[in-house]
């Protein structure tokens, strides 16, 4: 089977990490993957990057917004 | 049969979701005026609602506008929800149509389903070798390492970087990434929330990964170069 090369390689990265891609094709992506230094440091960069956007911690309400809503809820569902 | 041996955990735990209690308690309590479960799901989610309020309109102000709008909306709606989705994509779902309306008005609308991905690649072709090179489609120079263990979370510093990176990418790779990998939404949710397919969603993430995976490496290499 043919052998993929890096720039085929770094296409399929998200789609490795969801799991999808099908048994062959991951199979022949990993074995890329043991022989390349250059492509296992581009995943590992990857893997960096999506832990650090889920390790944001964006500014959330302003305070009185906040606030503001707490007590629309309140008046609401008061009966 | 064994498990394939490349299927992955999943990458990003939802650092938000997995406080809170399943959809029926969450609807029974708003229902009850729980006010604190309220109050929960406000921290929760409008970080991200924020977010992404924001690739619809041009200021913070607006987007926060829209997000305030949308919990109006849910606590007005919470006595129909009627459980076809879950809690959290009727609550973003409301957002983007909010959102939506709000950027109409602004004239700042976003092509959002018009727009035509295109099939570029997503790292430089210059990063590899070419036809008359000993081996083509393969690295010219490795990339170079990251000063921090792999697939680990970087360092603080470099978080501000990402939060540039983010707002430079085009609204919808921003709207998905930002579900996705900030929020922890799964794929699934995202293609409900922003009415895209699975296979638009995964193209979306991954260009919006590459880029900001590329904003890193030119910022460690600046580092390096000035270090």
């Amino acid at each position: 089977m043919k052998r993929f090369t890096c720039d085929e390689v770094v296409e399929l990265v998200t789609v490795y990490m969801e799991g999808e891609l099908d048994e062959p094709t991951g199979y022949r992506f990993e074995e890329h993957l043991g022989g390349c230094e250059g492509c296992e440091r581009y995943l590992g960069q990857f893997r960096a990057t999506v832990a650090t956007l889920g390790d944001l911690r964006p500014d959330g309400l302003a305070g009185d917004t906040r606030e503001g809503l707490l007590s629309a809820f309140r008046d609401w569902r008061r009966p | 049969m064994s498990q394939m041996s490349y299927q992955e955990e999943t990458i990003v735990e939802s650092f938000t979701g997995g406080r809170l209690p399943p959809d029926d308690v969450v609807v029974a309590a708003l229902r009850a005026g729980d006010e604190a479960m309220f109050a929960t799901l406000l921290d929760t989610w409008s970080r991200g609602m924020l977010w992404l309020a924001r690739t619809h309109v041009s200021t913070n102000d607006s987007a926060e506008e829209i997000v305030q709008d949308t919990w109006l909306a849910v606590v007005r709606g919470i006595g129909g929800f009627e459980g076809r989705s879950s809690v959290k994509t009727w609550v973003y779902r409301i957002l983007v149509n909010t959102a939506k309306k709000r950027g109409m008005r602004e004239n700042r609308t976003v092509p959002w389903s018009s727009v035509f991905e295109q099939e570029r690649p997503t790292v430089d072709r210059s990063r590899f070798q070419g036809v008359d090179d000993p081996l083509p489609g393969h690295w010219k120079e490795l990339p170079a390492a990251w000063p921090t263990p792999e697939g680990e979370v970087l360092a603080a510093e470099v978080r501000g970087r990402i939060a540039a990176a983010l707002a430079e990418l085009p609204p919808r790779q921003r709207a998905v990434i930002t579900l996705r990998d900030v929020e922890g939404c799964t794929s699934e949710e995202v293609c409900e929330i922003l009415e895209i397919s699975a296979a638009n969603q995964r193209v979306l993430l991954h260009r919006a990964r590459a880029s900001v995976r590329g904003q890193l490496e030119d910022y460690f290499e600046t580092a390096r170069r000035s270090a």
